[in-house]
């Protein structure tokens, strides 16, 4: 290729995000449609790339590499396959409909807002293309800076306690992967390519090491149990576009951290290491499922439910077999899509009511039929009904559960039943029974509104139905990827750690 | 063996920079006194007058002048760049800062400028003698210029507190070298590592005490903990400029002869003083950042903020190599610009009779004047070491020489305070930007300032995005030796 893709995807953003700094600050709708036109342009952006990507090799793809600090070995390397191409698919659709669900929601220094979302939205198009560890990183932290301003300024009442937790969660996190980066590059061989790195063989020990520190700035990002508490205030307390993206992008970025680092550069680690992975899932999703019983407020029972959603990303991820692997993945996709839109959606009646108490919720259904309508179906994709993308998704991950860890999978499973419970106990709550006398008269969806939720609903009947549209993507890469774990080291599938001899 | 140089003309070619400072100092005071309408004049001519001095400095070639007491070399160019960086930020935001007090001294310039030759001579320096006597030389014009207020009694006790100490760092660091020079008989910093090979002295129990008295004394110019109770109380009572300029000149000019001293004088002795440092290191991040968490004033906060950023930068030394100093170096010209932004945004909070340094000062600036406080935030989160800002690659520079020098738990105590220091410099980003204002002010912002603040910014994010240029230049020029 000779267009630098990646670079115009990562920076095109960037620029349009300063470029609303020209725009003089009373003309606040100049602004909203600049900042809408950017993200749809990038939007159609990635879309190019989706349509001349190969889907047939695990190698990256529109690579770009040029020396960026020569005398830190650091280069300005990207490259994507077929796993990171499906979140900056993700990573542009959400940012399209943060910036229509912000249209009017944010009234306050609107231009800094459209600012910090398209450089974060830059800053995650980044992560998702580097392959170079420092590069990685950078764009990784740099995402702090945006979303840190979104949360503690445009946020709920308690936002500034929320936002600083949720940064300093983070940021505690990704200094001990900066260690375990440093450490990497002096036993890799002195390079912080990625590629570089995953073909050496590391000494098992360092591999726990440096598993370790990883795991850190991976699992407060997840957020695994018990690393999880940053995201109910942050999800809580963040604007609903805040929480889209949260939800949508930003979590996603730990797992992907996972299947960008742990698992090809640290296989023997991996497999030692995931047994303790599979429970600390398991207790994410059991443990997420049962608080989401005692939530009173509606964002944070959203926010719990993706502690147990992403529970079960993490099971997919080491159960360390093709299914596994390929349903938590699609799994992420779903999961930003349906929370995303569930967030979307909470936004949209927050707008209205302006609480988040589900007790003063009642008998919108017939207040509000189309909302209704769009909600069930986020719900029952959120349960994981067949015929949504959810169903998809989990059955993938459960059935790599019990070719691996039986046991696994059947807590899993079991814990769908309290999925339903709370997901469809909310949605009896808040749309069926008398109508409240507040509820009456609540504005209608917006056609703007039903813009928002559409794609989102389009996309779940259609994953739903025909998943291999995106499962096509994975095949190469997650069998590649496999290979890379279960090719060197140890052999066979997740050995128990008691099991594997220690040099 | 004691060579001796016969002097000629020729030879002070290689000191023109510091005789044309000088020069330019005695010319200032005559303007000021002479020509007193024309005070405005005075930071432009100091500012040209460095400027030059720089352009000499960077084309200079390497040479050992005076016998070996006075050398042009890459790691002198290194530290002189930055010193005269700090200097002419200063000058430039001189006018601007002292009209707001009134306080209108034309010494103060010529002040300046001397400090500046003694840094100079300190990064020049190639023996004990020349290294003291630079050192005074910087150290005694600062004494006067924190004391600049003189009606102010913070300033009075400031400038008293660091004369008494400054003179007390100065005296061990004395006795240091003349256990040195007792023990090899030379003063000539290279020689003395040759001689301490030679004479097999390195378990000698005087040389161990002469790099205790030392490290004691350097570490009192750097403020490394637990050397650095003086630099709260002084950079508070500072006048704001003065605290600025301090914080990143004469800080590098500490830095440039603790490097010179340990890396070229005692590097028999890195297995003695690498752990040493390293636990300063920590004990210094630790008091600087823990510290600066309970802060009220905002002068006070950066004060601590910059015993931390000591520590950080010592990380650098701990290998005792090229490659470990050019880390300690790159982090210096980036905390230059980091350092100084944050300074500057300090210093136009200020307003005539009132200093405005408490953290409540900054209270909804986003609102009243985004531009500035943009700023800020970029300078604070460069100091936290947050990508993409300058302050990120400096960081990960140093840990990166840490760890390859063999001390990864001092690596891992660094983040961990760092990532503490991102509580209370957030802390400023929370009021500029999530709180509203008790008192709504206008803040007038003069050309020079915004010159300031515009450097202070490219300089920052410029070696964030682009570092590469920068670290070429300074391996280069440490790999010259």
């Amino acid at each position: 290729m000779s267009m630098p893709l990646l670079s115009i995807l990562i920076f095109f953003p960037i620029l349009g995000g300063l470029s609303l700094l020209c725009v003089s600050r009373q003309h606040i709708a100049t602004i909203r449609t600049m900042a809408l036109l950017v993200s749809l342009v990038e939007l159609c952006l990635t879309l190019t790339l989706v349509l001349l990507f190969d889907r047939s090799t695990h190698e990256m793809q529109f690579v770009e590499q040029s020396p960026w600090i020569p005398a830190l070995h650091v280069n300005y390397s990207l490259g994507i396959d077929g796993i990171s191409i499906l979140f900056l698919l993700l990573t542009a659709l959400i940012i399209v409909l943060s910036v229509l669900v912000s249209w009017e929601s944010i009234g306050s220094k609107v231009a800094e807002f459209f600012i910090a979302m398209l450089l974060l939205e830059g800053a995650m198009m980044g992560v998702f293309c580097a392959t170079d560890c420092i590069l990685f990183y950078i764009f990784w932290e740099a995402m702090l800076i945006p979303m840190f301003l979104i949360i503690g300024i445009w946020g709920g009442p308690n936002r500034i306690y929320a936002t600083i937790k949720f940064f300093l969660y983070t940021l505690v996190g990704s200094l001990l992967m900066l260690v375990g980066i440093i450490i990497l590059y002096e036993y890799g061989g002195r390079t912080f390519d990625i590629r570089q790195l995953a073909e050496q063989a590391y000494p098992l020990k360092l591999q726990l090491v440096l598993f370790w520190a990883f795991f850190a700035a991976f699992a407060v990002k997840v957020p695994m149990w018990p690393v999880h508490t940053w995201l109910p205030d942050a999800h809580t307390e963040a604007p609903t576009a805040g929480s889209v993206i949260l939800a949508g992008v930003l979590i996603k970025m730990g797992a992907y951290g996972f299947l960008r680092f742990s698992l090809p550069i640290l296989p023997d680690a991996t497999q030692q290491m995931a047994l303790p992975m599979l429970v600390l899932s398991v207790i994410a999703i059991v443990y997420g499922a049962i608080i989401c019983l005692a939530q009173t407020d509606l964002k944070r029972l959203i926010a719990y439910s993706s502690v147990s959603h992403m529970g079960f990303v993490t099971l997919g991820l080491f159960v360390l077999n093709q299914r596994g692997l390929e349903g938590s993945i699609l799994q992420m996709i779903n999961h930003g899509i349906v929370t995303g839109a569930l967030f979307l959606a909470v936004g949209m009646v927050y707008k209205r009511t302006h609480t988040r108490e589900i007790a003063a919720y009642g008998g919108l259904a017939s207040v509000m039929p189309v909302y209704a309508g769009f909600f069930l179906l986020l719900t029952l994709a959120a349960v994981g009904l067949p015929g949504t993308n959810g169903f998809i998704g989990e059955f993938l991950i459960l059935l790599g559960g019990f070719e691996c860890q039986p046991w696994s999978a059947v807590i899993a499973a079991s814990s769908l039943i309290l999925g339903a419970w709370y997901m469809l106990w909310l949605y009896q709550r808040i749309f069926f029974g008398a109508v409240k006398a507040e509820m009456v008269g609540l504005a209608q969806l917006s056609p703007r509104e039903i813009i928002t939720l559409a794609p989102m609903a389009i996309l779940i009947l259609w994953i739903g139905l025909y998943p291999n549209g995106l499962l096509s993507f994975l095949h190469v890469p997650v069998a590649h990827l496999l290979n890379q774990v279960h090719g060197a080291g140890l052999s066979g599938a997740a050995l128990l750690p008691g099991v594997a001899p220690l040099p | 063996m004691i060579q001796t140089a016969v002097a000629t003309w020729t030879v002070l070619g290689h000191i023109l920079p510091e005789l044309l400072l000088i020069g330019i100092g005695v010319l200032l005071i005559g303007c000021d006194l002479f020509i007193p309408r024309q005070r405005q004049v005075l930071p432009w001519l100091m500012v040209i007058g460095c400027i030059t001095a720089l352009i000499m400095v960077l084309g200079a070639r390497p040479v050992t002048a005076f016998g070996g007491m006075f050398l042009v070399d890459g790691y002198a160019m290194v530290f002189k760049t930055i010193c005269l960086g700090a200097v002419i930020l200063t000058a430039l935001s001189s006018e601007p800062f002292w009209q707001v007090f009134g306080a209108r001294q034309g010494e103060y310039y010529s002040l300046l400028l001397f400090s500046l030759v003694g840094m100079l001579l300190m990064a020049s320096a190639g023996d004990l003698m020349v290294l003291y006597l630079g050192l005074e030389l910087m150290a005694l014009p600062v004494y006067a210029l924190v004391g600049m207020h003189k009606r102010d009694q913070r300033t009075s006790e400031a400038a008293v507190k660091y004369f008494l100490m400054g003179a007390f760092a100065s005296a061990l660091l004395l006795f240091g070298m003349s256990f040195l020079y007792g023990l090899t008989g030379t003063t000539e910093i290279g020689r003395i590592a040759e001689l301490i090979v030679s004479m097999q002295l390195d378990a000698n129990p005087a040389l161990l005490a002469a790099l205790g008295l030392l490290l004691a004394g350097l570490c009192f110019k750097v403020a490394v903990a637990p050397f650095h109770f003086w630099t709260p109380d002084v950079y508070e009572g500072a006048p704001t400029l003065v605290t600025a300029f301090m914080s990143v000149g004469p800080k590098a000019a500490g830095f440039a002869i603790f490097g010179r001293v340990l890396l070229y004088g005692l590097p028999q002795l890195q297995n003695h003083w690498g752990p040493i440092l390293a636990v300063l290191a920590l004990l210094t991040m630790a008091v600087g950042n823990i510290t600066a968490l309970c802060q009220h004033s905002l002068k006070r906060m950066l004060a601590y903020s910059s015993i931390a950023h000591a520590g950080y930068a010592l990380l650098g030394l701990l290998a005792g190599t090229d490659e470990g100093m050019a880390a300690t170096v790159a982090y210096l010209v980036i905390y230059l610009f980091m350092n100084f932004g944050a300074f500057a945004v300090l210093m136009l909070l200020a307003a005539p009779g009132q200093s405005r340094e408490a953290l409540d000062a900054c209270k909804g600036l986003a609102s009243r004047h985004p531009a500035i406080a943009a700023l800020m935030l970029v300078f604070l989160f460069s100091l936290t070491g947050i990508p993409p800002t300058g302050g990120f690659i400096g960081k990960f520079y140093l840990l990166r020489a840490a760890f390859i020098a063999g001390y990864p738990l001092t690596v891992v105590g660094a983040v961990l305070f760092s990532a503490i220091s991102a509580f209370f410099y957030l802390r400023v980003v929370r009021l500029m930007y999530m709180s509203d204002a008790d008192d709504p002010v206008t803040l007038t912002c003069s050309p020079a300032m915004g010159a300031v603040l515009c450097v202070c910014l490219a300089g920052t994010l410029g070696l964030g995005l682009f570092p590469g240029f920068l670290l070429n230049w300074i391996v280069a020029a440490l790999a010259g030796n």
